[in-house]
C-alpha cells in the first residue's frame, strides 16, 4: 500500500509550517484548515512547487527529498489541480489535456477517453480555454491533471474560486472520481461541507502546525478539534437508504447502530449516502420524550463531554452503537439533566443533511 | 525615377542592417530577457541598468566607447584581429554590433515585460504536467510571450532602421557599405539637394507611421487565463 510520508519545517517572516505526518495511501485525505494556516504550501510543498531545504518527503517508500537528493517537480508521478483552473490559453481543451499525457511515462491508468468521460467534457474539446464556465474550466484542469495518470492527485481548494452553483456541479465528478478511480487524493479545503462530503481521511491544520489527524468519521467526532469549527462542529454517518414510506415522504436511512428518517429526496433504496449530523441540531433527554415533533430518538451512551469557547456551552460526544454522535448544550442544561460520562441518555436528531 | 539608385542602395542596406540585428537581438536579447524576468539575483537591477542604457545615452557616446572597443587597441578590435576578421569600424559588421547594443533594450524591456505578464503559475502548471524547465520555456513560456516578442521585433528594427549617430561615429559614410538612409538624408540637405532629401525623407517618415500603426492598430486581446 502506497503512503507518503512529509516533513517540512518553514520559518519565514509572518509564517511558520511544522509538520510531520504520514499520509494514508488510498481514499481522499483532507488537508484541512483556515487560510494562513499552511495547508496549502504543505501541498506545494509535496509537490515540489515549493522548495524547503529542511524537509523530507517520502512516497511509498522513494525519497524525493532529504538532505541529498531532491526530484523535480516534472519527474513526481503526480496530478496537481490549482484554485484557478490555469488552463493554457495558447491550447484547446484537447491540446491542454494532451499537454501532459504525451510527456507522462510509466502505465497508463487514466485514458484519455476516460478523464474526458469522467469530468463530463467531450462536448467541449476543441474549444479554447476562454469559451468555457469557470466550471468547464475547473473540469478540464481536473481532467488534465488525470490524464497524466498520477499515482497521486494533489487537489489545491478545486472550488473555492466558484460560486456555489458550479461548486454543485462540480461535486458530483469529484464523487465519481473517489468512487471509479483507485488513486489517491490529497484534498486541501477551507470548507467543512466539502470535507465532510468527500474525504475519508482528515488532516487539520492551525497556524503550520497539524492539530488533528485521522480516519474522518474519529476525527470530526473528537471533542478538541470540532470545537474550534464552531457553528460547522456536526458528525459524519455513512448510511444506506433502507426504506422508503411513500405515505409520509419521509425515507429511513440506516447507519452502525442505528436509524434516522428524514424527507424522502427520491434516493432509491439500497443507495449508499453520507449524512452530517450537526451538534447544534441534536439535543439530550434523560428521559424518552413522547411528545415531540422530533423524529429520531435514539438510545445512546455519553463518551465525552468538553467546554466550548463559549463559557455558557458544551459539547458532549454521544456513542449511538459504534457511531459517533455530537451535541452541543448549554451547561446548564447539561447540569439540570445530570449528564455524566457513561451514562444512557436518549439522543433527539432534528436535522440531518444528505451529503450529496 | 522617384529615388535615385543610391537612395535604393541606402534603403537596401538600411533593410538588411535593421534584420539582422533585429534577428542576431532575438537570439541574444531572449536569455536576457528571461534571466532578469525570472531571477531573484542582486544583479537583477545592475544588469537591468546596463541594458536600458542606450535608452538614455547620447548616441555619439555609445558610437565613441564603441568605436573605441573596436579599434586596433580596444579588446573588441584585438579579439577580431586574432580571429583574422580584421578591424571592425567602418564596416557593415560593426554597424551590425554597434546597431545589437543600441537596439538592446528596445528587444529585451517588451519581452521581459511578457515575461514577466506570464508569472509563475503557467510554469508550475507545467511542471506538474512532466514539462522539464527548458520543455516548458519553449512550449508554454514563448507561445504565451508571443506578442510580446512581435512588440519587440518591430520596435528593434525600426529603431536600427532611425539610428543616426552611432553609424556616423562607427561606421561613417561609406556608400553600399554603412550610407544608411538617415546619413543618405543627411548628405542630401548638406549638398543642398532639398528634392531628393523631401522624397527619401518621405519614404522614412511614411514607414515609421506605418511600423507604429501596425503596432497600435494591432493589439492582441488578452485572452483570459483559464
Amino acid at each position: 500500500m502506497e503512503d507518503i510520508h512529509a516533513r517540512f519545517h518553514i520559518d519565514w517572516p509572518g509564517f511558520r509550517l511544522d509538520v510531520d505526518l504520514t499520509l494514508p495511501g488510498r481514499g481522499v485525505t483532507a488537508l484541512f484548515g483556515h487560510s494562513g494556516s499552511g495547508k496549502t504550501t504543505l501541498l506545494r510543498c509535496i509537490a515540489g512547487i515549493e522548495r524547503v531545504s529542511a524537509g523530507r518527503l517520502t512516497f511509498n517508500g522513494e525519497v524525493w527529498q532529504d538532505e541529498k537528493i531532491w526530484v523535480p517537480t516534472h519527474k513526481r508521478p503526480l496530478g496537481y489541480v490549482f484554485q484557478e483552473a490555469s488552463l493554457f490559453p495558447h491550447l484547446t481543451v484537447l491540446g491542454n489535456l494532451r499537454f501532459g499525457m504525451k510527456r507522462a511515462s510509466g502505465p497508463v491508468r487514466v485514458s484519455l477517453d476516460q478523464a474526458v468521460e469522467l469530468l463530463g467534457i467531450g462536448h467541449l474539446l476543441d474549444r479554447k480555454p476562454d469559451r468555457l464556465s469557470g466550471g468547464e474550466r475547473q473540469r478540464v484542469a481536473i481532467a488534465r491533471a488525470l490524464a497524466v495518470s498520477p499515482r497521486v492527485l494533489l487537489m489545491d481548494e478545486p472550488l473555492a474560486a466558484l460560486d456555489l452553483k458550479r461548486k454543485q456541479e462540480i461535486l458530483p465528478y469529484l464523487e465519481r472520481l473517489h468512487d471509479e478511480l483507485d488513486i489517491p487524493v490529497l484534498y486541501v479545503s477551507h470548507s467543512p461541507d466539502e470535507v465532510a462530503r468527500l474525504a475519508d481521511h482528515l488532516v487539520a491544520m492551525e497556524e503550520g502546525r497539524v492539530i488533528a489527524a485521522g480516519p474522518l468519521k474519529e476525527t470530526l467526532a473528537r471533542l478538541d478539534l470540532p470545537i474550534r469549527l464552531g457553528e460547522d462542529a456536526g458528525a459524519v454517518l455513512d448510511a444506506v437508504v433502507g426504506e422508503r414510506d411513500e405515505s409520509w415522504h419521509l425515507a429511513r436511512l440506516d447507519f452502525p447502530g442505528g436509524s434516522l428518517w428524514t424527507r424522502d429526496r427520491g434516493i432509491p433504496v439500497g443507495r449508499k449516502i453520507r449524512v452530517r449530523v450537526l451538534a447544534r441540531d441534536v439535543s439530550l433527554a434523560r428521559q424518552r420524550q413522547e411528545e415531540t415533533s422530533v423524529l429520531n430518538l435514539l438510545r445512546g451512551r455519553v463518551d465525552a463531554i468538553e467546554d466550548e469557547d463559549h463559557p455558557g456551552l458544551a459539547l458532549v460526544r454521544v456513542r449511538v452503537g459504534e457511531s459517533p454522535l455530537l451535541a452541543r448544550l448549554t451547561k446548564r442544561s447539561a447540569s439540570a439533566l445530570g449528564i455524566v460520562r457513561g451514562q444512557e441518555v436518549w439522543v433527539q436528531v432534528k436535522s440531518v443533511a444528505l451529503m450529496e | 525615377m522617384f529615388l535615385s539608385d543610391s537612395d535604393l542602395q541606402a534603403i537596401w542596406l538600411t533593410v538588411r542592417l535593421a534584420s539582422i540585428v533585429t534577428a542576431i537581438l532575438l537570439l541574444v536579447g531572449t536569455p536576457i530577457a528571461w534571466w532578469l524576468a525570472r531571477t531573484r539575483s542582486k544583479w537583477k537591477g545592475p544588469i537591468g541598468a546596463v541594458v536600458a542604457l542606450p535608452l538614455v545615452l547620447p548616441p555619439s557616446v555609445l558610437g565613441f566607447y564603441l568605436l573605441l572597443a573596436m579599434g586596433p587597441h580596444g579588446p573588441v578590435g584585438y579579439l577580431t584581429r586574432e580571429l583574422g576578421i580584421g578591424p571592425l569600424p567602418f564596416t557593415f559588421w560593426g554597424l551590425v554590433l554597434a546597431s545589437v547594443f543600441y537596439s538592446l533594450p528596445f528587444m529585451v524591456q517588451p519581452v521581459q515585460n511578457a515575461f514577466e505578464a506570464i508569472g509563475d503559475r503557467p510554469l508550475e502548471v507545467a511542471a506538474t504536467l512532466r514539462a522539464a524547465p527548458m520543455d516548458a520555456f519553449f512550449s508554454v513560456a514563448l507561445p504565451l510571450a508571443l506578442p510580446g516578442f512581435l512588440t519587440a521585433a518591430i520596435l528593434t528594427f525600426a529603431h536600427t532602421v532611425g539610428e543616426f549617430g552611432v553609424v556616423l561615429m562607427i561606421g561613417g559614410n561609406i556608400p553600399g557599405v554603412t550610407r544608411v538612409a538617415s546619413v543618405q538624408i543627411y548628405d542630401h540637405v548638406e549638398a543642398l539637394e532639398y528634392a531628393q532629401a523631401h522624397r527619401l525623407a518621405a519614404v522614412m517618415l511614411m514607414f515609421s507611421f506605418l511600423v507604429l500603426l501596425a503596432l497600435y492598430a494591432w493589439r492582441p486581446n488578452p485572452k483570459k487565463a483559464g
